[in-house]
């Protein structure tokens, strides 16, 4: 029963079954480190605004050769059989399409977007991407530019909502200073298959250092140390696993009561258990005392991953003190404590100069739930959290984010009613619920020595949810 | 001879204590140990990894359990090249096995190790009757049919009553209880004594499991995360009201409340070369310094079935050249809380000084208040090999909390009136 809508959307017979009740369809998406099969192409918009090369240069550093776009102008156009105009179309299905439209700065230059998009998304392939990199509003020089390209994100968004088959449309906002190399590390994660169930999505690349680019592409946590809260189960033991993937040393930390479940997360992927209230007082001062004793005197953490929440769900004229606070303790009061002690360059153990902290919001910090007040409050804190604290370590190298998972497929999903379930699970551009990777894997890019360019930001990883969207 | 090294505890891991049919009741010796094991494995990072040796064992053991500690390891997170065995000094097993592989570790036979036991009372063994069991075995020896039917032929009803295991000393047919109880009122061990010790247990364990202490001694099992059997909210009031299960009509004093209920459970510690753990950015909590095994002739009646320890503990004081004042921490098995109170009663008393342990002067009496701190095996339950696992690394973590030098006795009576003592000191 529980998997009714998977089967009528699984099987040919029930698809067409399923197609026919209206269900939406629901696309395998493409993930891990893999590449789209088709070209990706890039188009850089002429525009009169400042022109950045940073895109170009970061496919170039990532080994992409693009191909050019195709252009939906009226003279490239023909003459179908019943009259009608034909636009212009791509020999074969292209796998993602790059748009630099940084210097778009008057209204009759977005015109340039629609011209790239129109034959790009006809050609557009299972899971493939559509990428705009604009220039973020707050940085342009006249209100008419700050306007267009704040017109990028609807576009963007409209065009996620529009896309079928596992394709994704995000917006990366990025400054004059942003060089390729530090554009690199977003790049990448979009166009493979780690960035699945993120789309609709803007955030903003702004600094110009990338931070220190891994030897090994595919181990770029190794012999680094990755703290990871809540790890026993669920999204934790996922970010857990992504970062043994990528060569980690992992300390995985979970409640006393789920040390049997945290034993297993440890030992399958070969890190430390460490059994720990991050409520307690000293939790921060025992995460750092485990680090340094654990992996040497001068260790430091590369990057904590404050993934340990709880709910204590109920409408707010049912909410007591103990519900209230609970929940607020462990998702934002926990985390700014262990922060505060990890930040502090002192502590043996703390995080290292270039250290990577990646919070975990949700979208209902971001829309706001029935139900929810003390969680959404908590979560919406994170995103607060991440936005003040930034700017503070910057000088150090230390970047802070967090990331806002929507409906990720989990025993605790799985325990919700139905009917609700299968309404969450849909109610996205992808028509599908992520799973504790998708959250993982955006997880690591923001965490990744490489992205130091990214700071501040909230990325949701919801598949285009329609809450709060 | 060359000064050996030293072999230090790294820390330790057990599963909580269950109550004999209680959260662990359907729940093998195997699969206790191997959750003791793997959460040892997850704490220091030892996925994948050879240990020199792990040595274990269990009191009471299925005959399919021959090779029960190899079989564990072959089913955890460890490197499979990984020897094991079994050894068994009945509730000795535990702190024997530490004996054990700290010797070796100490002659350099091997760098690391991990000892303890496991035991269920709830997964006890039962065994076929003598007379069905003999007669299985001359069917299964037959070489002809006939002989086969002669063989089945003689069983007879009698036989097939099982065999359950007993907590009784086979040469006396008397319970450890029973034991226990004379051995008290020899002593003149009141009853309030007893209680007032048992309320202690489970008052200083609640609090240490309130501090967090067992954070990184314990992993959680099978939905039970914390000790079965504690009592918090006990006290010598309540304990007041148990009637004595021990012992007969006037005079009985020992009572469910203070002797250790029959439990389920798994304790491993981790013992290795300062050379080891060094390389590994391992812990080091305390020393393994030396320790001594006695045995008392409690079939005649010399001598009382637990009381083993109070020789042990003297003769290993002599070879260290300490006194019995020496320790910052004791830690007493509590089989009965009067076996605690009877051994240090024997510690104090002239009379057996001289008589017994042929000494000038008795050892002298101890401070209570550094005896047992985090409670023992009356809170926490006592599943026989696995006491030992428990007590050396709570007792290590505690020694290595109040600094270098803190030095600490372990004192454990065993069935067949045996008594295993060590010492331990904070590095």
């Amino acid at each position: 029963m529980t998997k009714v809508l998977d089967v009528l959307t699984g099987n040919p017979v029930a698809k067409a079954v399923g197609k026919q009740l209206g269900v939406p369809q629901a696309t395998e998406l493409r993930r891990g480190r893999s590449l789209p099969t088709g070209d990706v192409v890039l188009a850089v918009l002429a525009g009169s605004g400042a022109t950045s090369s940073a895109t170009r240069e970061a496919l170039k550093g990532l080994g992409v050769t693009p191909v050019d776009a195709v252009r939906d102008e009226p003279a490239a156009r023909t003459t179908g059989e019943d009259g009608r105009a034909v636009p212009p179309a791509y020999s074969s299905k292209i796998g993602a399409v790059v748009l630099d439209a940084t210097a778009l700065a008057t209204v009759p230059e977005l015109e340039g977007v629609r011209a790239v998009l129109r034959p790009a998304l006809r050609a557009l392939g299972s899971s493939g991407r559509v990428i705009v990199v604009g220039t973020a509003p707050e940085l342009t020089d006249s209100p008419e530019a700050a306007a267009v390209q704040q017109a990028l994100e609807g576009i963007t968004r409209s065009v996620g909502k529009e896309l079928r088959k596992g394709g994704t449309a995000n917006l990366v906002l990025v400054s004059t200073e942003t060089t390729g190399a530090a554009l690199s590390s977003t790049l990448s994660f979009l166009l493979e298959g780690r960035s699945a169930y993120v789309s609709g999505q803007p955030w903003r690349v702004l600094g110009a250092e990338a931070g220190q680019v891994p030897s090994d592409p595919a181990a770029p946590f190794a012999d680094k140390v990755v703290v990871v809260t809540g790890a026993a189960r669920g999204i934790g033991a996922g970010i857990a696993e992504v970062f043994a993937r990528d060569g980690a040393s992992l300390v995985v930390v979970d409640i006393p009561a789920a040390g049997e479940a945290l034993t297993k997360v440890a030992n399958r992927l070969g890190g430390t258990a460490l059994q720990l209230d991050i409520t307690s007082p000293d939790a921060g001062q025992k995460i750092a005392a485990h680090v340094a004793a654990r992996h040497g005197k001068d260790a430091r953490i590369h990057a904590i991953i404050h993934n340990a929440g709880i709910t204590r769900d109920k409408l707010l004229v049912n909410t007591d003190e103990d519900r209230w606070g609970s929940v607020l303790e462990v998702n934002l009061a926990a985390e700014i404590r262990i922060n505060e002690v990890l930040l502090d360059a002192d502590v043996a153990g703390g995080l290292a100069e270039g250290g990577r902290i990646v919070g975990v919001a949700s979208t209902s910090g971001v829309a706001g739930n029935r139900g929810q007040t003390n969680y959404a409050a908590s979560k919406a804190g994170v995103i607060g959290l991440v936005r003040a604290e930034a700017p503070v370590v910057a000088d150090r190298g230390i970047t802070v984010n967090a990331v806002a998972p929507g409906f990720i497929e989990t025993e605790m999903t799985d325990r919700i009613p139905f009917a609700t379930r299968e309404f969450a699970r849909r109610f996205n551009s992808l028509s599908q619920g992520g799973k504790p990777v998708d959250v993982a894997e955006t997880i690591a890019y923001l965490a990744a020595p490489d992205s130091g360019a990214v700071t501040g930001q909230v990325i949701r990883v919801c598949g285009q949810s329609q809450i709060g969207a | 001879m060359a000064q050996a090294r030293n072999a230090v505890i790294v820390g330790g891991n057990r599963i909580p204590f269950g109550k004999a049919g209680g959260a662990y009741a359907s729940v093998s010796n195997q699969d206790m140990l191997t959750a003791a094991l793997d959460g040892l494995v997850a704490r220091f990072g030892l996925a994948g990894q050879r240990v020199g040796e792990v040595a274990a064992g269990a009191v009471l053991k299925h005959s399919r359990d021959f090779n029960l500690t190899r079989e564990t390891v072959l089913g955890s997170a460890l490197d499979p090249t990984t020897p094991a065995y079994d050894l068994q000094q009945a509730c000795g097993t535990g702190l024997e096995a530490v004996i054990q592989v700290a010797n070796k570790i100490q002659l350099g036979q091997i760098d690391s190790a991990i000892a303890g036991g496991v035991d269920s009372a709830s997964d006890a063994p039962i065994a076929v009757g003598e007379g069905l069991r003999r007669a299985l075995l001359r069917a299964n020896h037959a070489k002809t049919t006939a002989q086969r039917i002669q063989a089945f032929a003689s069983i007879r009803p009698g036989d097939l009553a099982p065999e359950t295991p007993r907590n009784s000393e086979p040469r006396t047919g008397l319970s450890m209880g029973e034991h226990q109880a004379r051995t008290a009122k020899e002593w003149g061990i009141s009853r309030e004594a007893q209680d007032e010790l048992a309320a202690a247990s489970h008052h200083n364990m609640a609090r240490a499991w309130d501090e967090g202490f067992f954070d990184d001694l314990v992993t959680p099992f099978r939905k039970l995360s914390k000790d079965q059997g504690l009592r918090p909210e006990t006290s010598v009031e309540k304990l007041a009201k148990l009637s004595p299960v021990f012992g007969k009509g006037e005079g009985a004093t020992m009572t469910a409340g203070n002797s250790t209920p029959l439990s389920d459970g798994a304790a491993l510690v981790l013992v290795s070369s300062e050379e080891w753990a060094a390389e590994r950015n391992l812990p080091v909590l305390a020393r393994f310094v030396d320790a001594e095994v006695a045995a008392v002739d409690y079939v005649s009646g010399d001598e009382g079935l637990l009381m083993a320890p109070a020789y042990a503990v003297p003769r290993l004081l002599a070879r260290q050249g300490l006194s019995l004042q020496d320790f910052d921490l004791y830690e007493i098995h509590e089989a009965f809380a009067s076996t605690v109170l009877t051994t240090l009663a024997a510690w104090e008393d002239e009379e057996f000084a001289a008589e017994r342990l042929g000494l000038d002067a008795p050892l002298g009496a101890i401070d209570r208040s550094r005896l047992n701190v985090n409670g023992s095996s009356l809170a926490a339950g006592h599943p026989f090999a696995a006491t030992g696992g428990r007590i050396v690394a709570s007792l290590a973590k505690m020694l290595s909390d109040k600094g270098p030098g803190s030095r600490g006795l372990i004192s454990i009576c065993a069935a067949g009136g045996q008594g295993v003592v060590a010492i331990l000191e904070a590095v």
